[in-house]
């Protein structure tokens, strides 16, 4: 075991290198692309927010379904099945046919080939399983349907949560999918999160309705309350102009009124459609609505043909700039919910890296001072062992680019506790062997095979300590299982290769001398 | 190095570890844990306040109008430092943190959030599940690595030295009610790993010793094994324990309680891996026989 030919002392020598200079260059700022990398620093160290917004696919789902509902209307129309009595609940559509009919259906719904059953083709799965119940027919979502909606759901939402803090201008979001239905929203250095939190909670559906002379709600009427509470008003259901239409959005001032307004610019299909309701509403009030609440109602005094408007509402200017932003990112296709927030300000962050650092360093010189304390030079071997341990520690997850959390530091304090334990090993049973065997080349040799099986088994279970957290644990817990587990590979590099090969030069070298370690 | 007898107090410590494991069952069964709001959902506020006249009563008291349920509040770390915990927590409404820090600056002055954390009831039922799957995933996984590693009544001595350790540390977080979050999940793993670290180290040695002495009492071998591998047991425990102190002493507020259970755990793993994992041995009555059929196998 204390053989070493050239090549692998060079090897190694090189290996280490190449790691302390990774690990360094974290401290140095490094133009060439391929060297710069560095240890990210997770939100819990430099500050910043983390949101996990949760969507809400029921709208989707009833939409879905309501859709569903006018093309099998449709389609049994053309194929001279009546069809009646279509309800529409939580998750499925009833529908009735005709007792001479109902064979018939049930054989188009169970064909792959039908039309009615486009997903077939493409999925091999049908988007809808059916019961039939004599005449009486359920549809319901299937397992596989509802994960593509929700998945299509969730594409879209990520797309306007990205278009939205974009806009918003902060420093290297990070948004990820979780699951089929959450958003992972990072926001290094954002100690505020609430106008994010705000722009993210607005699902930003504009619509333009007209409103009614009724007093009372009545079939193809709503009643809608103002955003500022103070009245309602019952307004018609059909929609003049949809949030879609829009190409531009921004905040701007009415030089009549001077107050702050939000105007926008309409595509060549909006304008159209505006220019007609206009012309004919004249004189009516016409109600702009952002999710079902109205924001306000002008009345109409002309038709409004360049496909441009204004939006007045008591804006502020902060207020105006935030509802042209949500205009021009689109409406979410559902809302979102936030079910979990954890901030973290900037100088809580640096307060947290100093007292890592101190603790670290600390407990670096304490365990370096009981080493050389209990092992002289054996003592100085394992701390050099442990110094490149660090090195190369840090210069791994630096490579990796893995990102540094408070307990991860913890982690890595912990590393150095634990790393001098395989040296422990191996010396004291050296020691043993020693009192046997005269030939201190033979007597360290056999200490080093003696204590491998014992030193392999101790590391494993904590790696698979490390192994499970970091598939079970979650943001910061994930760091520290990352430092944990490489530094158990790292210590184990560092005790068979560097520390051993110090020993042997070192042993190689005083072999005659008395009571070696 | 002179022979201590480590198998004369066998009894009287294993009599100390039921005492201590079934006080801890007890606490946990009526006391229960003190969830942090990773676990129990909720709202968490670190705040450092301007003015040292801020007290724990006046921000109680402040925070109390504002009807948020039950509030918690503790000094952190330092004087101005005080950490607010209420079970109410509203994500949705967007305002809701910047609600309250009109409010108390409107009562105690300038206040500075330097920490928020706001969890749902879905997310802490989800982390709670997780931390305890992982947990037992964990211990699962253990007792698969010893039990293809060594024979079965060493593997059972290992697991029960395991038990032992989680138990009482979080036997002992009960009774102090300390609070549990995600990063003491991360530290009762970590001890897992630990405990079963030591464990196994002792053990390789009486398994080795089984091999070399025919004519050895178990009794008495375990305490040889113990005795061989002793320096190293306490310099192991010791640097861990160095490291963890100054984790604890100089490393923040956060992490507090994480460094102070693994300190329980590396001070509870040392001690179980001599006074539980053997003593199962003896009792087992495990000898030549039953690593030499092993060997055949």
């Amino acid at each position: 075991m204390l053989y070493f030919s050239k090549l692998r002392i060079f090897s190694v020598i090189i290996f280490t290198l190449i790691l302390s200079y990774f690990s360094i260059s974290n401290f140095f700022k490094i133009d060439d692309n391929f060297f710069s990398k560095n240890i990210k620093l997770g939100l819990d160290l430099q500050g910043g927010s983390y949101l996990l917004l949760e969507i809400d696919n029921k709208p989707v789902i009833t939409q879905k379904l309501q859709n569903k509902v006018m093309e099998l209307k449709n389609f049994f129309k053309d194929k001279n099945i009546i069809t009646r009595n279509y309800a529409v609940d939580d998750n499925s559509i009833i529908f009735d046919t005709t007792p001479d009919k109902s064979d018939e259906l049930n054989n188009i719904l169970d064909d792959d080939e039908s039309e009615i059953n486009p997903y077939y083709q493409q999925y091999k799965s049908h988007e809808f399983d059916f019961v039939k119940n004599q005449d009486s027919f359920k549809l319901t979502l299937s397992k596989y349907g509802l994960v593509l909606l929700k998945n299509a759901s969730l594409d879209q939402a990520i797309e306007i949560v990205r278009r939205r803090v974009d806009e918003v201008g902060t420093n290297e979001p990070n948004i990820l999918k979780r699951g089929n239905d959450r958003i992972l929203v990072e926001l290094p250095g954002l100690d505020d999160p609430g106008r994010i939190k705000s722009l993210l909670g607005k699902t930003a559906n504009l619509t333009f309705q007209f409103i009614t002379q009724n007093t009372e709600e009545s079939f193809g009427t709503e009643k809608l309350e103002f955003e500022d509470g103070s009245e309602n008003a019952i307004v018609s259901k059909r929609i003049i102009l949809s949030g879609d239409n829009l190409v531009d959005a921004k905040p701007s001032m009415n030089s009549q009124t001077n107050e702050t307004v939000v105007s926008f610019t309409l595509d060549r299909v909006g304008a159209k459609k505006f220019g007609r309701a206009t012309s004919t509403g004249v004189g009516k009030r016409l109600a702009i609505i952002l999710d079902g609440k109205i924001i306000s109602a002008p009345s109409v005094r002309e038709p409004i043909i360049g496909g441009s408007g204004q939006i007045s509402g008591d804006f502020t200017f902060q207020s105006a700039t935030d509802l042209a932003l949500l205009l021009r990112s689109g409406a979410l296709p559902a809302p979102l919910n936030i079910i979990e927030e954890r901030t973290v300000g900037p100088d809580l962050g640096q307060d947290s890296i100093d007292a890592g650092i101190m603790s670290l360093i600390i407990g670096f010189i304490l365990v370096v001072l009981f080493m050389i304390y209990k092992y002289r030079v054996f003592g100085v071997i394992a701390n050099l062992a442990l110094i490149s341990n660090l090195f190369l520690l840090v210069g791994v997850l630096t490579i990796f680019e893995a990102t540094l959390t408070l307990p991860g530091i913890a982690g890595i304090i912990l590393t150095v506790g634990m790393a001098v334990d395989a040296n422990v090993l191996i010396f004291e049973r050296i020691k043993e062997e020693i009192k046997s065997e005269r030939n201190p080349i033979i007597a360290f040799d056999s200490g080093y095979t003696k204590s491998r099986t014992t030193i392999l088994d101790a590391n494993i279970t904590t790696l698979i300590a490390a192994v499970i957290l970091f598939f079970m644990g979650s943001g910061p817990i994930k760091g520290f299982s990352i430092t944990l587990g490489v530094g158990i590979l790292t210590t184990l590099f560092s005790v068979y290769f560097i520390a051993r090969l110090f020993t042997a030069f070192y042993v190689i070298k005083n072999k005659e001398k008395e009571s070696l370690i | 190095m002179r022979e201590i007898s480590f198998n004369k107090f066998y009894k009287s410590f294993n009599i100390l570890s039921i005492v201590l494991i079934v006080t801890s069952l007890i606490l946990l069964a009526f006391k229960g844990l003190n969830y942090g709001v990773d676990f129990k959902g909720g709202t968490l506020i670190e705040l450092r306040t301007d003015l040292n006249s801020a007290n724990i009563k006046k921000i109680r008291d402040s925070f109390n109008q504002l009807n948020l349920g039950d509030v918690s509040v503790k000094n952190f770390g330092n004087d101005t430092d005080f950490i607010i915990k209420f079970e109410k927590q509203n994500s949705n409404d967007p305002k809701f943190i910047d609600n309250i820090k009109t409010k108390l600056s409107g009562s105690i002055g300038t206040v500075d959030f330097r920490r928020v954390e706001n969890v749902g009831p879905k997310v802490s039922a989800e982390l709670l599940q997780s931390g305890i799957i992982a947990i037992a995933l964990s211990l699962a996984a253990m007792l698969l690595y010893i039990w293809i590693r060594f024979e079965w009544q060493f593997s059972l001595g290992a697991i029960v030295a395991l038990f032992h350790d989680v138990i009482i540390t979080l036997g002992v977080f009960s009774l102090f009610s300390l609070e549990i979050n995600l990063s003491i999940v991360a530290a009762v793993l970590t001890i897992v790993g630990y405990s079963m670290n030591d464990t196994v180290v002792i053990f390789d040695r009486v398994r080795e010793n089984l091999r070399k002495f025919s004519d050895i009492k178990i009794f008495e071998l375990t305490n040889i094994s113990i005795n061989q591998t002793l320096s190293r047991t306490i310099i192991t425990s010791a640097t861990t324990l160095l490291a963890l102190l100054s984790i604890f002493i100089f490393g923040g507020e956060i992490l507090k309680g994480f460094s102070l259970a693994m300190i329980l755990g590396v001070i509870f793993g040392t001690y179980s891996s001599i006074y539980i994992a053997n003593p199962i041995l003896v009792v087992l009555k495990v000898s030549q026989r039953t690593i030499v059929k092993e060997d055949k196998d």
